[in-house]
């Protein structure tokens, strides 16, 4: 698709002949993820995390379609038929909890995968599409954790619900009723829960769709690269197979390593205690906070406090919804020529800082609100705010870039001219003299 | 023009967070948040180690029959164990009879209904059933208890922060209320019907103590004695395998793929580095660590007078 040296497909055996003349799925796949896709040769280990959250969506639709056949979306019955699962059905215990943990590692290889894009400029002209695309499926990611999170119907569950459904009420005239109409009722209950449980399992078939079309726009122009700097000639490039799919298969096996040490050792780690209680619509837990990996943005949306124009919590909702929304802007906010950080020197630094914040964020929303936990979260989301609508457009004009490689195989390859060749292709002769 | 509304869109932001801060600050100085009797008397669960703990950990089969005889002679008076059935005691090592034995003899029957008349009515349980719960529903619970709702303790150790240490704190925490308490806090004494017990999230509990001495429970030969703290273990013990009967099965099988995900790691990464190894030498990392690249980069930064 992308270079002119990608090598076409050539079936091997008389069947696949016939079936490339008829239906070129085998042509297709080995374009994609093949031998026919050539990758630049410099990618670091940050590269390999968008892979690694296809393994995870996977293990998550994978064991979500198993849980389904066992879980009973009904106010009166889903948390005993989520401990059902847990005690009688076979294997139940591990496909739910690799359900559940498995949606925290997709969200943190996510987030890597996001900041290594954020960090290298992998948003930047001509990958704008692939950056939106990668932000719808993190939207859609979203709203499925959300719901995925209601159906056990515990504690955190049924206030979580009634709290992330009450920020439609913040807007004026059509909230209320905007709300209202979401949970198909006052508050979360039966018409909430299978509504929830209904788009819980179309979405993640949504976000497959997204990310074929996030992959098929990154396949247009290719992957980008540590330099920044674009693939100029065949040298700059690897087949994706064997050498990257060998990479990220590795690599692969130990995030799932990780992944089983949490899963199998430490499996309530990640959750709150409060939802293995059932939801209780007269008892309001006494600190109602999402999952771990909303707390960011918990954190910006309790730090308007004060009703200036607007009402505290109109702005609070408005920040939230425009933290997400500012990074489809990003290509056009940040218009430096040179993609990576890494010769970037301002950038880095600011990256860094913004790293910082986000993780100060995130301490911020799992806290109770307590002045000083209040007082940092405005801080930081003020910091955030800043750093991508202020700080990111002026670093772009003020600052001077490092001096580039002139190509991704002269920034690997220190001139060796004899180690330059394509892969397959042996080596021009060495030169008599030089 | 992105860019300038951009602008103006952060700095509206952040102003409007900017007056947030300040009120936040000058709220807190002229109205300092009140010292409560919780924070400063409640504390965090004692230690206590069971041999279901850590990765390795198993089920004490003697300890979780000890318990579960606490359980039954001690709390199932007021808590139920609703998501738990007799069928599975045969994990704590009971043999069938046991467990119909246990059933039938099980103080509070099955709700039922009379084949012939078809009036409501109880029946004894058997082993298929799940422990009844002592109370018809929560308002004959609460009826009960002076308003207090005994809560179910089939997953009390996973929904309590802390998990057996709080229980095992929880039952061997009633004290008298310090006296530097009520001195400070007057209006955090605790009320009649109400028991004191720092390691409960508000310090005033409604269950009284329910280990009245030592030897309310008597263990069968060869176990250790039936102390309160001995009891109070036990029964954490028991409560851990109620809320995740699983564990052991969670535990071993876990080593056993993180073993095999050990392996087929190494192996791919051995493949890997021998797929690379043509490759390997060209791929440095990256541009910026290149020799040259710094080179030049300390160039550029001298020509700028940046130091480092």
């Amino acid at each position: 698709m992308s270079f002119s040296w990608a090598k076409p497909y050539e079936p091997k055996s008389q069947f696949m002949r016939w079936l490339d003349d008829r239906l070129p799925l085998p042509r297709l796949v080995y374009g994609a993820i093949g031998g026919g896709y050539p990758v630049p040769r410099n990618l670091n280990y940050w590269w390999n995390f968008g892979v690694l959250a296809g393994v995870f969506l996977t293990i998550q639709i994978v064991t979500g379609i198993v849980l389904a056949m066992h879980f009973y979306a009904s106010a009166d019955g889903a948390f005993n038929s989520v401990e059902h699962i847990m005690r009688n059905v076979n294997a139940g215990w591990l496909l739910r909890y690799a359900h559940a943990n498995g949606a925290s590692f997709f969200f943190i290889v996510t987030y890597i995968h996001i900041f290594r894009g954020l960090y290298y400029g992998s948003y930047k002209a001509p990958r704008e599409l692939v950056w939106m695309l990668g932000l719808v499926i993190y939207l859609l990611m979203m709203a499925t954790a959300f719901m995925g999170y209601v159906l056990p119907w515990g504690q955190m569950s049924y206030w979580g619900a009634q709290v992330i459904t009450s920020f439609f009420s913040a807007f004026p005239l059509v909230g209320e009723p905007v709300r209202v109409w979401l949970l198909g009722g006052y508050a979360p209950d039966q018409a909430a829960l299978t509504r929830f449980f209904s788009l819980h399992y179309l979405l993640p078939f949504v976000i497959a769709a997204v990310v074929i079309l996030h992959i098929w726009a990154l396949h247009i122009p290719g992957s980008s690269n540590p330099t920044g700097v674009d693939v100029k000639e065949e040298k700059d490039t690897l087949p994706f197979h064997p050498f990257y799919t060998a990479k990220d298969g590795w690599f692969a096996g130990l995030v799932l390593i990780l992944f089983a040490l949490v899963l199998y050792f430490a499996p309530n780690a990640l959750g709150h205690p409060e939802n293995y209680i059932p939801a209780n619509p007269l008892a309001t837990p006494a600190h109602i906070v999402p999952e771990w990996y909303f707390w960011p943005f918990y954190a910006i949306l309790r730090a308007f406090t004060i009703d200036f124009l607007l009402p505290a919590k109109l702005w609070g909702v408005l920040a939230m919804f425009a933290s997400i929304l500012l990074l489809f802007f990003l290509p056009w906010l940040d218009k430096s020529p040179v993609r990576s950080g890494s010769y970037r020197p301002l950038f880095k630094r600011f990256f860094w800082i913004l790293m910082l914040d986000i993780v100060v964020l995130g301490w911020a929303g799992g806290e109770a609100a307590t002045p000083v936990v209040v007082a940092v979260s405005q801080i930081a989301t003020a910091y955030y705010f800043l750093h991508f609508l202020v700080i990111l457009p002026l670093i772009a004009k003020f600052e001077r870039p490092l001096p580039l490689p002139d190509s991704i195989s002269t920034s690997v390859l220190h001139g060796e001219k004899q180690e330059a060749a394509p892969i397959g292709v042996s080596p021009p002769a060495r030169p008599a003299a030089e | 023009m992105v860019r300038l509304i951009a602008f103006f869109v952060g700095i509206g932001f952040a102003g409007v967070l900017l007056i947030s801060l300040i009120s936040t600050i000058s709220q807190t100085i002229s109205s300092p948040p009140e010292a409560t009797a919780e924070e400063e008397f409640h504390r965090h669960p004692k230690h206590v180690s069971l041999p279901s703990d850590g990765p390795f950990g198993k089920f004490d089969r003697r300890q979780l029959q000890r318990g579960f005889q606490v359980y039954k002679e001690v709390c199932a008076a007021c808590h139920g164990l609703s998501l738990v059935a007799f069928r599975d005691l045969y994990d704590l090592g009971y043999e069938e009879a046991e467990v119909k034995a246990i059933a039938d003899q099980w103080a509070i029957e099955v709700p039922w209904v009379n084949p012939d008349t078809g009036e409501p009515a109880t029946r004894k349980a058997i082993p298929s059933d799940t422990f009844p719960s002592p109370y018809a529903n929560e308002t004959a619970a609460r009826a009960a208890n002076n308003n207090a709702l005994p809560p179910d303790l089939s997953l009390i150790t996973k929904a309590r922060e802390g998990g057996a240490a709080y229980t095992y704190s929880l039952l061997t925490g009633y004290q008298r209320q310090p006296a530097r308490l009520v001195k400070e806090f007057p209006a955090a004494k605790t009320p009649t019907g109400l028991h004191y017990n720092p390691y409960f999230a508000n310090l005033n509990i409604a269950m009284p103590p329910p280990f009245a001495s030592a030897g309310q429970v008597t263990y069968a030969p060869g176990n250790p004695a039936p102390t309160i703290d001995q009891m109070a273990k036990d029964v954490s013990a028991f409560l851990v395998w109620a809320a995740e009967p699983k564990l052991e099965n969670r535990h071993k099988s876990g080593i056993a793929v993180v073993i095999f995900l050990l392996v087929g790691t190494v192996l791919g990464y051995l493949a890997y580095r021998q797929l690379w190894a043509e490759a390997k030498r060209k791929v440095r990392p990256t541009g910026a660590l290149d020799p040259k690249n710094q080179a030049k980069s300390r160039c550029a930064k001298a020509k700028q007078g940046i130091a480092g």
